[in-house]
Parts: structure tokens; C-alpha cells; sequence
């Protein structure tokens, strides 16, 4: 079954000749099988070559370290869908679709994800024509027909500031029957500008995939260009951005449990997590003069050196953030009022979150064990574990109760790192990439995994550069948590997921 | 005539400060400064100094809309006694006239919310009468328990009945009274734990989300009717759970101000220290309030 698949390990590259194409069928038969066998679909593209196109998968086998590769050559302009068999991919077709113009037949779904031109010109999957504008957001949504069913519409402009997305709703009353998301506004045409790289700008587009994961698409960008060109980075540079990643990691989950007791009206927990989240945020700017990290990492190590000072002055102030969210965090658990209001609200169960492939705290919150420090280990966490902490039951009160664990997990290994850092230069300077290479990075942001893979040309430019965000993952997952839920919980469901918008658009 | 003027001016001005005592309240929970008492009053001056902007769906309805609603609430507001004072309108079975104009209002405001056609305040028009619906029943029963108590059917000789003695003589009823008039004061006025008014998320909203497409002057109506309406039955909730008489009209006007700022206090602290009901459970909470002034009527009947 696995035969068809070329194994491979975090933050490494391989010849991408090395390879073997697969016949179309055999290619989507493993998929289909593995996704039966505890594998799943971290990622998967193409790249058009004129006539042809060659689809690429990645998968990664959960509790396992290696991960597998396998590639097809679709000629023409359709190819069969199978997001019927296996949901995970339902998003993924449509995304190669509105790339590379290829039809998928019989996919249930079949609308575009961004609403953009393909990247080769006289194919679309849907036919429309260079001449017809593409509007955002305009597609056929599923509907409810009945006398007492009605839809309701929000976005892509909010009451409140907040990225735009739109949300359809199929309701019964206040019940919710079906939500549809459909997002797109803020595409930037990424993953087309990188064709091409790198380039000294590289870094920075990486680091604005989405802002508020600058350390986690920054590091996996590092990570692809390092393996590309054998570098080593120095084991002072892999502490510096681990605890670089952690401290994003706490200013988010610090920022998302404020935001979450905002939004069940519960204010003392809202105001002070909105603060402490500007102590961690400053605590990254303590690194590298940034406030959310951009300018810290570069390939080959990082840009700023951590002295003695600056670490001590990072533990003091991490130990006043620790008893400042504790008893911020603890008045939430110690208040009924907000306990009933979590509790139950937004269930995913464990079934539907393994098949959707969930990543990041939605998953764990269902029992799942999945979490790319502890699974494929990357940088100083191949030194250096983290716990991974689950939950049970996949509510709202799950993904928030383990967002706290989370916090005090990474300002423990913050703590352990600062007191231990690697003595030793913070970088080196990186080779250039091989060429026909294929590198594949995998980081735990904040929001969960994060996979980017680079397939070069001869001259070691990228001939391809896929993202993909952990939204990209969980944006289904919040569909699912409203399905049969209840309209009026649907903003608090969605701050426990808090997806990016413009980390799924690129 | 002094106490009239004086019960007009209080009823005119002083609803926004309870506001701004509230969010002061709110503040001081969350370890902030907070907006200044006054904020309520400058951000209607901003709203009456600002354009409207009609869609071109809406009709006479929704222009009417915040103009009954404010004019409802202020003839509501002359048939209350504040502070043991006589209301400067009162008649026999002015009660009825006082609840359902209410009612008018909130027709009003529903009605002004349909007629934009948008689903979002076609569910806050659905939520909001739905609750009203059970609170109503609770308002009556505990209006019935003051007139049968005092044997009046008006508000000012229902309120005056309430005093020290009373609460001596019937501890029991009047328990249940205030317990069952505290909860709709904060559903009807739209406070935690029935609806947030701060918050800006358009699918939990209750009232805030059927005045969305209010602008400007129309939208400084909707506002300070909304603070009329908490002063006002904030004044009835006063004058019952805290009944004090010194015989002199000044002291008694000053302590009906200080006992208004206490439950703007009061109110403040509630909002702090607990969450929002899941929309599913408020029902719930105004069956519960309709039985406490139920138990309060059985125990006058008895």
C-alpha cells in the first residue's frame, strides 16, 4: 500500500527525480488507502507544465516521524476526484482546480476556494473566460429548502474589525442546519510570487503569509531554504527561535482566551489577558525589536544574538506574565456562569476531526494526538521536548482549557531554554539551494501545523513554493462544530477556533 | 410644583449618568480607568450633531420607529412617583397604561426593524419578542401584588404603599418582588446576563442588532430612550426594594438620587462578575422570575 510512497523526514529535501510517478489510479488508490490507515494529507498541489500537470502529495503517518511523497502527471484538463472517499482533500482538489485548471469529475463540492485566475493561462475549471471578472464570494451555496428555513448572510464587512470572510447559514429558528464559509478576499497572489525565489524579499513575504504567525511561516520558510543548500544552523539560533515560536504562541493563546471571555461577556478575564498578551508580544520585541517577531530569522540562524542580560530580563518578566495569566486564566474556571457557557458549545467529535484532518488545539481538543514539536521534531524541539496536552470532548471549554495548558507548557520550556542557551555564534551563512531538489518543512505555529515544500528547477530557483496554513485544515472543522448548534453561539465557536483569513487566502 | 419640575428635569437628565456610573463600575472590575461619567451625554451630542442615512428598502415605519419609542418612554416616565414623591400624571389604572406603553415602544422597534429586511434583525425582532412575551406576565403579577397590597390602581399609590412597614409586615412578598422586578430590570434594559450591550457581534445580539441601521440623530433617540426606559424602571425597583421616607421633599429627592446611583452600581457589579446566558437558557430565567412574583401574588392572596 505505502509502496508507491517516497519516505522522507521533517526539514529534509530529496531528489525530486528520486520520486517515482505513480499511475493516476495507483496514486489516488494510496491516498485513499492511507487515509484508512492512520495517514493523513498534509498537503496537496500541482504544477502545471504546460499540457500536463504533476499532482503532488504529501502525507504523514500520525504517531510517526516520516512522512511520504508520491507524485502523478494528469495530461489534459480533467482528473477524477475522490473527495467523495476521503474529505480531507475535498479542499485541496478545488484548490488545484483554481491553480491549475484542472476539472475534478464528481467532486460534491465543486466551487473555487480564492477566487483567482489559473496559473496557466486557457484553462479554467469552471470555463469562464479572461474576459469575465471574477468576483469574490460569488458561487452557487448550498441551500435548505422549507417553509420555516431561512439563511442568514454575514460578512465579508463585520460589526466588529476583523478580517473578511462570508458566512452563509442555514437555520431553523435559532438552530443551525449548515454553515458555509467562503473566504478569498484577501488573496495576494503569494504562492504565484514565490515562483521564481528566493530573494532577499522572501523572508518577508513569509512572514506576512499571516501576521499574526510571523515565527511559524518564517521558521518553516528557514528550514526549506537550509535543507535546499545543506546548512546547519547553529544550536544557538534553533533556541532562539523556539522560544521565539513559544512566545508567539502565548501571546495568541493569551490574546484568544481574552477574546473568548469577552465574547461570553465576562470582562475582568477579557481586559487583563488583552494586556498580558502585550507583555509577550513585548517580550519578542525584547528579542529582535519587533513586537510580533518580524526581522528575527533569517536562513542560516538568526539575526539577533540573545545576551545575558536580555535573558534575564526575559525570565523575570516571564515569571510576572506566568502569575499575572494564572490568575487571570483561574477567575474563568472559579465562575459557573462562563463554565456553562463554554461547556458543550461547538462539539466536534473525535471521528470527524480525524477524518477532516484537523491540526493544532481543535484536533487535540478531541482527543487527538497530533503536534508537529512532538510528532516530526524540528529545530531545538529535536533537543528539547514539549508535553503535548490534549483534551476529551471537543467543545469550546476543551479548546480552551487547552489553550492555558499550552501557555504554561511554553513558559515552562521558555524558562528551560533561556536558562541553558547554547553558547556559540547565532548564525551561519546559507548555502545556496540545490537544483531538482524537493524540501518539505513542517512547524507547529500557534494555530497548528504548518507545511511548506519547495520543488526547485536546475538552477535552484523555486519552480513551486506551496503554503499551507493550519486554517487551511480547520476552517471545515468549524463548519461542523455549528452544524446543529445554535446561531447565537456561532461567534464564541469561532473565536475558540480563531483561523486565519489571510493565512488560508495566501 | 417644585417636585414636578424637579421630577421632569431628573427624568430628562439624569438617565445617561446611570450609564456612565455603570461602565465606570465595569472599568474599575477589569482594572481599567474607564470612560468618564459623562461619555453617555457626550456621545448623544455627537450622535444629534450627525447626518442619517435611510436605506432605500425602509419605510415611514422605520423613521417612526425611534420617535414612538422615545415618545412612549417619556409619558411612561410622567406617570412614575420618584421617590415618594406623586407622579405629576397619575389616575386609576394607570398601571396598565404604563406597561403597555412599553409594549407600544417595543412594537415600535421591532416593527422599524422588519421593515430594513434584514435577517439579522428579523432574528433580533424574533428574540427580543419572544422574551418579552415571558416577561410581561411577571411585570403584571408583580403590578397585581402592589395593587392588591395597597389597594390602589395607580402607581403612585402603589409605590407609596411601600415602606419600612410594609417590608416589616409582608418581608416575604416583598422578597419575591424585588427578586422577580430585578430580573426583568436587566432583561427589559438588555444588561448581562440577558444581552451585552457592548458587544459588536451581529448573530448574538438581541437589541443592539435591531437597531443596526439606525444612524445619527435617530440612532441618539433609540440610546437615550434605552436610558430613560433604566432609569425608569430603575425608579420603581427603588422605590420598592429600598422604601426610606424622611417626611422632608429635599432629603428625599437626594436620597432617591444616591439610591439610583447605588443600582447603577449594583448593576455594574453584576455585569462583572458574570458571563452571558446562553440564549437558550433565558427563558428559563424569566419562567423563573414570572414564579417568584407569582408566589409573591399567592402570598398577598392568601
Amino acid at each position: 500500500m505505502t509502496g508507491n510512497l517516497t519516505t522522507l523526514f521533517n526539514g529534509s529535501s530529496i531528489p525530486w527525480s528520486d520520486i517515482p510517478e505513480s499511475g493516476n489510479d495507483r496514486f489516488l488508490q494510496t491516498i485513499v488507502d492511507c487515509t484508512d490507515r492512520r495517514w493523513r494529507v498534509v498537503s496537496y498541489f500541482g504544477l502545471p507544465e504546460g499540457n500536463r500537470t504533476v499532482l503532488c502529495c504529501l502525507l504523514a503517518k500520525n504517531d510517526e516521524a516520516q512522512l511520504g511523497v508520491m507524485k502523478t502527471v494528469v495530461e489534459g484538463d480533467s482528473f477524477l476526484s475522490i473527495a467523495r472517499y476521503c474529505s480531507q482533500v475535498q479542499l485541496f482538489e478545488r484548490e488545484i482546480a483554481e491553480q491549475c485548471g484542472i476539472r475534478f469529475e464528481d467532486h460534491p463540492w465543486f466551487k473555487p476556494v480564492r477566487f483567482h485566475r489559473p496559473f496557466v493561462s486557457g484553462r479554467d475549471a469552471w470555463g469562464r473566460s479572461a474576459a469575465d471578472p471574477i468576483k469574490v464570494g460569488v458561487m452557487d451555496y448550498f441551500q435548505v429548502d422549507g417553509d420555516e428555513v431561512h439563511e442568514v448572510a454575514v460578512g465579508p464587512v463585520h460589526a466588529g474589525i476583523i478580517e473578511p470572510g462570508h458566512f452563509r447559514f442555514q437555520c431553523h429558528g435559532e438552530l443551525v442546519f449548515h454553515l458555509e464559509i467562503s473566504l478569498g478576499f484577501q488573496h495576494r497572489g503569494i504562492e504565484r510570487s514565490l515562483i521564481g525565489g528566493p530573494s532577499l524579499r522572501t523572508i518577508h513575504q513569509m512572514e506576512t503569509i499571516a501576521g499574526d504567525t510571523t515565527i511559524g511561516h518564517g521558521q518553516a520558510y528557514c528550514m526549506v531554504v537550509e535543507s535546499l543548500g545543506g546548512t546547519r544552523t547553529p544550536a544557538c539560533a534553533e533556541a532562539i527561535r523556539g522560544i521565539a515560536l513559544e512566545l508567539e504562541r502565548l501571546a495568541n493563546h493569551t490574546g484568544d482566551l481574552g477574546a473568548i471571555a469577552g465574547d461570553v461577556g465576562y470582562l475582568p478575564t477579557a481586559s487583563f489577558c488583552g494586556r498580558i498578551r502585550g507583555d509577550f508580544l513585548n517580550m519578542t520585541a525584547v528579542l529582535c525589536g519587533s513586537r510580533f517577531g518580524r526581522g528575527l530569522l533569517t536562513p542560516g540562524g538568526t539575526l539577533f544574538d540573545l545576551s545575558a542580560e536580555q535573558r534575564n530580563d526575559l525570565l523575570n518578566r516571564l515569571e510576572v506574565a506566568r502569575s499575572d495569566l494564572t490568575s487571570a486564566v483561574e477567575l474563568l474556571w472559579c465562575t459557573p456562569s462562563v463554565m456553562s457557557r463554554l461547556e458543550g458549545t461547538g462539539t466536534v467529535s473525535g471521528e470527524i476531526a480525524a477524518e477532516l484532518g484537523l491540526v493544532g488545539p481543535p484536533a487535540r481538543a478531541c482527543g487527538i494526538k497530533r503536534d508537529v514539536r512532538q510528532d516530526n521534531p524540528f529545530g531545538i524541539f529535536r533537543m528539547a521536548q514539549i508535553p503535548v496536552v490534549t483534551g476529551f470532548h471537543g467543545d469550546v471549554c476543551a479548546r480552551t482549557v487547552l489553550r492555558w495548558q499550552e501557555a504554561q507548557k511554553s513558559i515552562d520550556f521558555i524558562a528551560g531554554q533561556l536558562r541553558q542557551l547554547p553558547a556559540g555564534s547565532n548564525r551561519v551563512e546559507a548555502a545556496q539551494p540545490a537544483g531538482n531538489m524537493l524540501a518539505v518543512a513542517l512547524t507547529e505555529g500557534w494555530r497548528g501545523e504548518i507545511c511548506h515544500v519547495a520543488i526547485t528547477d536546475d538552477t535552484g530557483r523555486f519552480r513551486r513554493y506551496k503554503v499551507t496554513d493550519p486554517s487551511f485544515h480547520n476552517w471545515q472543522g468549524l463548519a461542523m462544530a455549528l452544524r446543529g448548534g445554535q446561531i447565537s453561539d456561532f461567534p464564541l465557536c469561532n473565536k475558540s477556533f480563531n483561523l486565519s483569513y489571510c493565512g488560508y487566502d495566501l | 410644583m417644585t417636585d414636578t419640575i424637579i421630577h421632569c428635569l431628573l427624568v430628562l437628565l439624569m438617565p445617561p449618568l446611570l450609564l456612565g456610573v455603570i461602565g465606570k463600575t465595569k472599568a474599575a472590575f477589569a482594572g481599567r480607568v474607564g470612560a468618564p461619567y459623562l461619555q453617555p451625554y457626550y456621545d448623544l451630542a455627537k450622535l444629534l450633531r450627525k447626518g442619517s442615512v435611510f436605506s432605500e428598502t425602509t419605510t415611514w415605519v422605520f423613521r417612526a420607529g425611534p420617535v414612538v419609542t422615545l415618545a412612549a418612554t417619556v409619558v411612561a416616565a410622567a406617570l412614575v412617583p420618584l421617590g415618594n414623591h406623586q407622579a405629576p400624571v397619575s389616575f386609576n389604572g394607570d398601571m396598565v397604561l404604563f406597561a403597555y406603553l412599553f409594549g407600544l415602544a417595543r412594537f415600535f422597534t421591532t416593527s422599524a426593524a422588519l421593515d430594513t429586511g434584514s435577517s439579522f434583525e428579523g432574528m433580533g425582532a424574533a428574540r427580543e419578542v419572544t422574551f418579552s412575551c415571558l416577561a410581561e406576565p411577571t411585570l403584571f403579577f408583580a403590578l397585581i401584588t402592589l395593587a392588591r397590597m395597597s389597594s390602589s390602581l395607580s402607581l403612585t399609590g402603589m409605590l407609596a404603599h411601600a415602606t419600612a412597614s410594609t417590608w416589616l409586615g409582608a418581608g416575604a412578598t416583598m422578597l419575591l418582588l424585588v427578586g422577580a422586578l430585578f430580573i426583568i430590570l436587566l432583561s427589559e434594559n438588555c444588561r448581562i446576563p440577558f444581552d451585552d450591550p457592548n458587544t459588536h457581534l451581529e448573530l448574538t445580539m438581541i437589541h443592539e442588532v435591531m437597531v443596526l441601521d439606525h444612524s445619527g440623530p435617530a440612532f441618539g433617540y433609540i440610546l437615550y430612550g434605552a436610558a430613560m426606559k433604566l432609569f425608569i424602571l430603575g425608579a420603581i425597583f427603588v422605590n420598592i426594594a429600598l422604601p426610606i421616607e424622611t417626611g422632608q421633599s429635599f432629603a428625599d429627592w437626594g436620597i432617591f438620587i444616591g439610591c439610583m446611583l447605588v443600582l447603577a452600581v449594583v448593576i455594574g457589579v453584576v455585569e462583572s462578575v458574570m458571563a452571558r446566558l446562553r440564549l437558550v437558557r433565558i427563558p428559563q430565567l424569566l419562567v423563573a422570575a414570572t414564579i417568584l412574583s407569582a408566589f409573591a401574588l399567592l402570598l398577598t392572596l392568601r
